[in-house]
């Protein structure tokens, strides 16, 4: 207990790095996975290999490396941006990918009967989609997107050792003042724990919400 | 694609398909500037000379990226060999018929999910002070221990209920009924899942960079970060990135390659417990064929 008294402020820190990281990666790879889930199913075929090229490139690039590249690379091309934006941008676009395969196979989900139904009522396909579709492919969605953003809320662990401040990194300071070390790891893994178990409660409210015996 | 797809889209009349191509010839030139920026700043920023490149001439440098490239299978090659056990230990912990048993196997598989597997890592690397390699090997285990753990139970748990009650009528005992009944048939369906997890382990190995484990990105760090080759990080970066997206994208092939096999076969009733996920919507009929 003592470890976590005496370090509140290193740890708070920590763990707001992490809460604001996670946050705003969150928000970048919803928005980039929608759009490149939408270019994916775009009748525009360049478009349509982009989403699909993206998407199996960032789906099989270690994460470390993706971080790598971006942290330590566009430097290179004379990018100089802060870290916590480099850390964003990686895990953004890494998460993006996976954001997208889960909308799609969330569309795939509702059955074609429905969106038939809909055009033979005459319905735009702005009506069908809108109307239709996507409101049943929300249901589905929303569990593998919860899946999704608690394995980016444990992925932004890696940015703490491309000298970004979240909870993880926190332990080197520590160390260093003379605390116990599994102490110190237990109060980290308590800060992670916090963060997985709200989004994972989060997103099964939400799932409780929209969920409909079909 | 299916014949399905189309219910979203009106087959395209003349005018929709000239726009279409205007939008197609729009997206290409964006993509293209995209790219041509990237080449440009390749050049204007001195990658391609020769001092760049010339490290990966020396022997000493080549050994040294097949080395790390050797630790990295190797480290995979024994994650493979414990997180499989691991996995099918578990699973038949959480299926028990003994509730302190499956309890105790439940709390150990949502913990190790739960937790990032970087922070595992970690903690057995500084705090229990255990060497690079075996760390990196014991956090893999335990962190796709348990996610492999979830998809052998949910295998076990799709094969249709009929199938288990046939062969406790028959008189198998419990054992049995699982080797010899429910395993053989959730195998085939889990194979794509199973897969597809190491594909996750593979590209985790990477983390052992971070815990100075000398793998392949840490070969290629030494390189790049070598004065003497005038710092050569982007051509280490492609050289490195190619072979590990190359490996990954062999392992995700094969996955898809067993579910396709998987599916073909009409004798699996259940179906695969794995959702298929395959393009079906909202393309346009003019990409059908």
């Amino acid at each position: 207990m003592k470890t976590l008294t005496d370090n509140w402020s290193i740890y708070w820190n920590g763990f707001l790095g992490t809460l604001s990281l996670f946050a705003v990666s969150a928000v970048l790879s919803l928005v980039l996975g929608v759009l490149i889930a939408s270019f994916r199913v775009s009748p525009v075929k360049p478009l349509r290999i982009f989403g699909t090229g993206w998407v199996t490139l960032l789906r099989n690039t270690p994460l470390t490396l993706l971080f790598f590249i971006v942290v330590l690379g566009l430097p290179r091309f004379d990018i100089t941006l802060p870290f916590f934006t480099f850390a964003v941008l990686a895990l953004g676009c890494y998460t993006s990918a996976f954001v997208c395969e889960a909308m799609r196979s969330g569309v795939n989900t509702v059955p074609s009967g429905q969106g038939e139904a809909a055009r033979s009522l005459g319905m735009t396909f702005g009506q069908t989609m809108g109307l239709v579709v996507l409101p049943q492919a929300y249901r589905s969605v929303v569990a593998p997107i919860g899946s999704v953003m608690i394995a980016l809320a444990k992925n932004t662990a890696i940015a703490g050792s491309f000298s970004v401040t979240e909870l993880l990194g926190t332990y080197r300071t520590i160390n260093e003042l003379g605390y116990s070390i599994v102490w110190t790891f237990v109060w980290i893994a308590v800060g992670y724990l916090i963060i997985t178990l709200a989004i994972s409660a989060v997103f099964n409210l939400l799932e409780r919400r929209v969920a409909v015996s079909r | 694609m299916t014949v399905q797809s189309s219910a979203l889209y009106d087959i395209p009349g003349p005018r929709a398909i000239a726009r279409h191509r205007l939008y197609g010839v729009i997206a290409l030139l964006v993509i293209l500037a995209l790219i041509g920026w990237i080449v440009y700043m390749l050049f204007h920023t001195h990658q391609f000379t020769y001092r760049k490149w010339m490290a990966f001439e020396y022997q000493g440098v080549q050994e040294l990226l097949l080395r790390g490239l050797g630790n990295t299978l190797k480290a995979f090659g024994w994650t493979v060999l414990f997180a499989l056990p691991f996995g099918a230990l578990f699973a038949a912990g959480r299926l028990s018929d003994h509730r302190v048993v499956r309890r105790l196997s439940t709390l150990v598989v949502e913990f190790f999910r739960a937790m990032p597997l970087l922070v595992m890592i970690f903690f057995i690397f500084v705090a229990l002070k255990v060497q690079p390699l075996w760390a990196l090997v014991a956090g893999l285990v335990l962190y796709n221990g348990s996610v492999l753990a979830e998809v052998f139970r949910a295998g076990v748990l799709a094969v249709p209920k009929g199938q288990r009650e046939a062969a406790f009528a028959l008189g198998m005992r419990k054992t049995q009924v699982m080797t010899y009944v429910l395993v053989p048939q959730a195998n085939r369906a889990m194979l794509p899942a199973i897969i597809s997890q190491l594909v996750v382990a593979l590209k985790d190995t990477s983390l052992g960079f971070l815990i100075t484990y000398e793998e392949f990105l840490h070969a290629g760090k030494l390189i790049a970060t070598n004065l003497d080759y005038d710092l050569p990080f982007i051509p280490v970066v492609m050289v490195i990135a190619p072979v590990y997206i190359g490996m990954c994208l062999l392992l995700s092939w094969l996955a898809h390659l067993v579910e396709r096999r998987g599916r073909r076969r009409p004798s699996m009733r259940g179906g695969p417990p794995v959702a298929r996920a395959e393009v079906a919507m909202g393309l346009p009929p003019s990409v059908q064929q």
